[in-house]
């Protein structure tokens, strides 16, 4: 190139990346999307009964990492949930107090829906939107959410049919 | 006779015609009763129309009838709407399972009568798949072992708050007006027990108390609404009032059936509010009303899950 076009190209560039500094400082302000609360209000993890820290019997026990039917402890958990997964695709091998995304990163449990939310996307951003599940609370206030498992038990996540209460009774019926 | 001179006997019977009448209706006067609040429930004026003073009185008459009945401390609130608000529901078709929990959530929250039973929701169950949302097609007494069943889908239904209520239209008294929140309410002191409103409503939403509520001290919600949950009488309507005694708090309560649903199929919030619950749900679900071509501008949003 001439030093003409030399000039003309280096000030395309400065421009180009001036503008597009300039859209991203923009963009990042979020606007047109809904203002999610950045921590959700959520109750402890609803773990069996003495069940946490899980180190406290993992810490020394050396890990098998071969995709097995489990026996002995924890063999009554029977895995309807991602066919073909089993328990380190969730489970932090390393450190059992915590969770494990797909990319390695360690989720903890009171932040377990981040790690469901690697699947079930959409309903991760429901959730935060205040949309999907349960919630108590103010509808203009303060709201108390739940985690995703204190309804879905991860191990086994469909919803077992329950009993409904009693129907309305007929008008025959009423004396 | 000559003309001009009343008959003896004509005369006798028209005096003990009008004595008779005076005496049956000083007999109706409730003389006997010194109790001022007989005549205070008579001559009490349309909610509408009092003063803050004369309601103050109301109230207070109200609560100590309430308390002498239910032998326990009542308040009966008055709370007005909030500016800026319009509430909205929203209702997630795929998930509701039929459960009923929502409906006896209610029953516990807004005193309804147990006997004579009165439930403000009703839950419908209708076959998947067949004719789009028949409403004469809908069971109501379903009682299977388990719900959800196969094959079926449940919709709720209950006051839809419209924005252009029939059942206001119909009211020969005004006893039930919207409220600038969007909730229609019943002043049960001045409605007349017509049921033209219950004949107006395309939704079948409201109830009438053929007997006295009946009602169980120990089972009373003691907070309540002039305009909502407070123990109603024999011969009044009522209706889903989106639990005006806790959502016009500040800040408000959820409603008692967006709060027992046990999978969250209901969402509820302020139609005016761009960040809320509700106007996500309008805005992203493929959304629908019930009767929409009746033109009643209903707030209930029923949606199915993708």
């Amino acid at each position: 190139m001439n030093e003409r076009e030399k000039r003309v190209s280096l000030a395309h560039t400065t421009l180009f990346l001036a503008l597009f500094l300039a859209g991203t400082a923009l963009s990042a302000s979020g606007k047109g999307e809904v203002d999610v609360p950045k921590k959700f209000q959520v109750p402890p993890p609803p773990f069996s009964e003495g069940i946490f820290p899980c180190s406290q019997c993992h810490a020394g026990m050396p890990v098998n990492r071969t995709p097995r039917k489990l026996e002995g402890m924890h063999e009554n958990i029977e895995l309807r949930h991602m066919p073909g997964g089993w328990c380190f695709d969730c489970h932090n091998p390393s450190n059992r107090d915590t969770l494990r995304l797909a990319n390695g990163k360690i989720v903890r449990f009171e932040e377990s829906y981040n790690l469901c939310g690697q699947c079930h996307g959409t309903i991760l951003r429901e959730w935060k939107a205040g949309l999907h599940g349960k919630r108590t609370g103010m509808w203009n206030g303060e709201k108390q959410y739940r985690l995703c498992v204190h309804c879905h038990w991860p191990h086994d996540p469909a919803f077992k049919p329950i009993k409904p209460l009693p129907p309305p009774v007929r008008p025959s019926e009423i004396k | 006779m000559k003309s001009g001179q009343h008959d003896e006997r004509g005369v006798r019977r028209r005096t003990f015609l009008k004595g008779a009448a005076l005496g049956l209706a000083a007999a109706a006067l409730p003389v006997r009763d010194a109790d001022a609040s007989v005549w205070d429930a008579f001559f009490q004026k349309h909610f509408r129309e009092m003063n803050e003073a004369e309601i103050k009185k109301v109230i207070e008459r109200l609560e100590r009838e309430y308390e002498e009945q239910y032998k326990k401390k009542v308040t009966v609130g008055t709370d007005k709407a909030l500016p800026g608000v319009l509430f909205g529901y929203g209702l997630d078709l795929s998930r509701c399972i039929g459960c009923r929990r929502c409906v006896y959530a209610c029953v516990e929250e807004n005193n309804q009568s147990k006997d004579p039973q009165i439930h403000w929701i009703t839950v419908l169950r209708f076959k998947t798949g067949e004719k789009w949302v028949d409403l004469e097609e809908s069971e109501k007494y379903y009682n299977p072992p388990e719900v959800p069943e196969d094959e079926y889908f449940y919709m709720p239904v209950q006051c839809q708050q419209c924005e252009n209520p029939p059942c206001v239209r119909a009211c020969p008294t005004q006893a039930t007006w919207k409220e600038p929140d969007g909730i229609v309410v019943v002043d049960y002191n001045w409605c007349i027990g017509c049921r033209y409103c219950m004949a107006a409503c395309p939704y079948g939403a409201r109830r009438f108390n053929w007997a006295a509520p009946n009602r169980k001290p120990e089972e009373l919600n003691p907070a309540t609404h002039y305009l909502g949950n407070r123990p109603r009488y024999r011969g009044v309507v009522e209706k889903c009032t989106f639990c005006i005694q806790r959502t016009r708090k500040d800040p408000g309560r959820y409603p008692a059936c967006v709060e027992a649903c046990p999978v969250g199929a209901r969402k509820f919030g302020n139609l005016l509010d761009p960040n809320s619950e509700i106007r996500y749900t309008i805005e992203h679900k493929r959304v629908f009303r019930l009767k929409e071509d009746l033109n009643t501008e209903p707030k209930f949003y029923y949606f199915f899950e993708a």
